[in-house]
């Protein structure tokens, strides 16, 4: 050690810095930190990076491409991404106690199945001496089949299943209630959903789903639900037992525009209202309306469950009348406005000419020469208690008929719809639907459809979307061109033979419409090009 | 003459010995090694005593002392006071001091001319001090730590202090204690050098881990090499020593 080198520092200007000499190399170094070694030699007596493993395993799911995090959460990240990297800082021991500088993947083969990331750690080795210090560390991916993925290869691995059903001969309501589930997303956890007849099923894998599940339905729909659970194991050291829960749900066996006799006890407590009732709404209560009045009754579920009436007649039995004419009588409550109309079956025209004069709510929208549709009581038995009672108590006053909706004169399937509904993806029950069935089905959903374009207040409850079909429809146009002649021609006596004119476009410019405003635009979906 | 030693696998022999130019002070240790070292290079010469003070083994820290006399502190029992005044030679006086600070090793650091104290040390121990030790006390600090003693090793020679001690302040010690003093560290790097190391004016014991530059820096500022002994030294040489190391 040449001790010559060391040099005494100079005062000038500056603070003298005491000079000592290294521990171990002898190097002259500044002894302003506490320290008597030099960088160097901590540098090499001291490895920060101890304690950090150099070697981890993570796990790679192949069916779903994803990562796991420990202990139970599996993400998914791409090679060399970001979020990749934050899985596998996460995955070392040790890291905690350094300041991470700096990380950074190194190549490799993707098939090789090792990862290599590059880290740069910062340590305070002795007092104030700060040291860096940079490492590699491997990783091997091994398989592993996450949980998700072993559950969807395995057949009946659900915990708890919601039974929908309604005992009605249509499927209005489930199709309302399918955009209503879409719109709020309420079908989220649901691993599986089928069809059977009367109803739906669905699936959960936790219980508090199917709960969560049951109440979104109480919430939109009057329901009553029963639980039911099945022991599937129990072990009797840790008393530990695992259930399957069946909930079945019943939904109220009334649809919009259904006629229905309530219990006249119940119509005496409803506000004396006439038990002849037309249903004008389902919401989480049943709406009822009596056409005569303009009364309404609003039927809580639990009231409805304690005394349960069915309906008197469904859409199905509607007839078509013919307005001959209609006055408005003074009342309106909302949309309806009372009014006495003339009215003949569409069927008797040609054959006789007895009419029927009827008190409706349907004053605002009627205008003479109208087609509505419209249940005829007069030449219909009824096979239900409640009527016999109003027939035996009140015998003059039942009316001949009740109107319930217009009618809109439209072509059978109306294929140029410029809006559309998105629809649930679910599994058919086993067997192939009759082709009756199926043909049925498409009936119902027409049905739906139509209801969806005449009742505004339905849809203000769902989610529409544009039809974005390589033909949109030339409504637009043809719309504008026949606005102006629709009065004249629905004066016109003649008016319902054009109704079999192909083009329906042209044909009634009174056709409900839905404004483009109210739709959404759909989130482009991925094609596969062949 | 620089030799290295461990007590009981700890490298702090300050802690566990005193050292003076007439005598010395070992802790009693579950094996002889350490006493050996000491007694190897110092029987016939002066007294080695093996003892605790108030029953601990951290005798170093809890004494003071040179050439002309040994401090206590109020702990030290009757029958330790009247060991070492059997064992230590009868010039040197004894005595037991009334003080806070009772680990006197790490707040008096004395040659056998002067000695810094603790700035907070009390007024009579400070007249204590320079009645038994014969010396000129000075109520310091090295690089602002109040622990003179354990920041600073000492003998008539030199002396090493704490690293960062700054040059205006060694400069300042050194005018006090007219000796050439130098930071340094003992140990591996370790600033702790009035604990780290022990010294008189003719050899030094250090830490097992003390390294050959420090053990170098340790000869070099106490004059312990060859040919440095008390004896050999010349004027010209101690000059010319002084210059380089400060």
């Amino acid at each position: 050690m040449d001790l010559d080198t060391v040099q005494l520092p100079t005062s000038t200007g500056k603070a003298p810095i005491a000079t000592v000499l290294c521990a171990t190399c002898g190097a002259p170094i500044d002894g302003s930190t506490g320290v008597a070694m030099c960088y160097d030699c901590i540098k090499l007596n001291v490895d920060i990076s101890d304690g950090i493993q150099r070697e981890a395993t993570i796990h790679f799911c192949r069916g779903c491409d994803r990562w796991l995090q420990p202990p139970t959460q599996w993400v998914s990240a791409a090679l060399e991404s970001r979020e990749l990297l934050a899985l596998c800082l996460r995955k070392l021991r040790g890291l905690a106690k350094v300041r991470i500088i700096d990380a950074s993947f190194i190549w490799t083969e993707p098939h090789s199945k090792r990862i290599r990331v590059k880290i740069t750690v910062q340590q305070e080795a002795f007092q104030s001496t700060i040291l860096q210090q940079s490492f590699e560390v491997e990783y091997v991916v091994a398989y592993h089949q996450c949980p998700d993925c072993a559950k969807s290869f395995t057949a009946n691995t659900w915990r708890a299943c919601v039974q929908v059903r309604q005992k009605v001969p249509h499927k209005r309501t489930f199709l309302y209630l399918e955009q209503l589930i879409l719109k709020h997303n309420a079908h989220k956890d649901t691993i599986n959903i089928r069809e059977v007849k009367d109803g739906l099923d669905f699936y959960y894998s936790q219980r508090n789903h199917a709960t969560k599940m049951v109440d979104f339905l109480g919430a939109v729909v009057p329901i009553t639900s029963k639980k039911s659970s099945e022991l599937i194991s129990t072990d009797i050291h840790t008393s530990t037992k695992s259930y399957k829960f069946t909930y079945s749900v019943e939904l109220v066996p009334i649809c919009k525009d259904d006629l229905v006799c309530i219990p006249i006890k119940m119509a005496r407590s409803l506000g004396n209202i006439s038990p002849l009732l037309l249903c004008t709404r389902i919401g989480n209560s049943i709406h009822l309306m009596d056409p005569g009045t303009l009364q309404v009754a609003d039927v809580q579920t639990s009231v409805y469950w304690r005394a349960p009436f069915s309906s008197l007649a469904d859409v199905q039995e509607l007839v078509e009348f013919i307005v001959l004419d209609i006055e408005p009588s003074g009342p309106t409550h909302g949309r309806f406005v009372l009014a006495d109309a003339q009215v003949a079956r569409a069927s008797d025209m040609v054959s006789n000419t007895q009419s029927y004069l009827v008190r409706t709510h349907l004053g605002g929208i009627l205008h003479p020469g109208d087609s509505v549709l419209g249940y005829h009581l007069s030449g219909t038995n009824f096979n239900n208690p409640q009527y016999e009672d109003l027939e035996r108590t009140v015998p003059g006053q039942i009316p001949e008929v009740v109107l319930v909706k217009k009618s809109y004169p439209r072509k059978k399937k109306n294929k140029n719809r410029n809006w559309r509904l998105k629809r649930m993806a679910r599994e058919e029950s086993d067997m192939l639907p009759r082709k009756q069935d199926q043909e049925r089905a498409e009936r119902d959903y027409e049905m739906f459809l139509r209801d969806v374009e005449e009742d505004t207040e339905l849809r203000a409850s769902l989610a529409l979307y544009k039809n974005t079909r390589k033909n949109p429809p030339k409504t637009q146009r043809m719309e504008g061109v026949e606005m102006e002649s629709v009065p004249e021609e629905r004066a016109e006596p003649g008016s319902e033979v054009e109704q079999d004119v192909e083009d329906d476009d042209g044909d009634d410019g009174d056709l409900p419409e839905i404004a483009i405003d109210e739709l959404l635009d759909e989130f482009e979906e991925m094609h596969v090009q062949d | 003459m620089a030799v290295r030693a461990q007590f009981e696998n700890s490298n702090e022999v300050g802690v566990f010995a005193t050292l003076t130019n007439s005598y010395a002070l070992v802790a009693t240790g579950g094996s002889m090694n350490f006493y050996s070292v000491f007694e190897a290079e110092l029987a016939d010469v002066i007294p080695i005593c093996h003892t605790t003070i108030a029953g601990t083994r951290i005798v170093g820290r809890l004494t003071a002392g040179n050439r002309n006399g040994l401090l206590l502190p109020t702990s030290t029992t009757d029958q330790e006071l009247q060991h070492l005044r059997n064992s230590i030679p009868e010039t040197v006086k004894v005595q037991r001091i009334e003080e806070r600070l009772s680990a006197l090793g790490n707040v008096i650091c004395a040659n056998d001319h002067v000695a810094l104290v603790h700035p907070d040390i009390e007024r009579e121990t400070e007249e204590i001090v320079a009645d038994v030790l014969g010396v000129e006390v000075f109520r310091q600090t090295i690089s602002e730590n109040v622990l003179v003693g354990s920041y600073c090793s000492l003998s008539n020679q030199g002396g090493i202090v704490h690293p960062k001690t700054s040059i205006q302040d060694q400069d300042e010690l050194s005018s006090l204690l007219q000796v050439p003093l130098v930071a340094g560290s003992v140990n591996r790097g370790s600033p702790v050098v009035g604990a780290g190391m022990v010294v008189n004016d003719w050899m030094a014991v250090t830490g097992l881990d003390t390294t050959a530059t420090e053990l170098s820096v340790v000869e070099s500022v106490f004059k312990l090499g060859e040919g440095m002994g008390p004896s050999n030294l010349a004027g010209g040489l101690r000059d010319s020593l002084v210059e380089t190391w400060y």
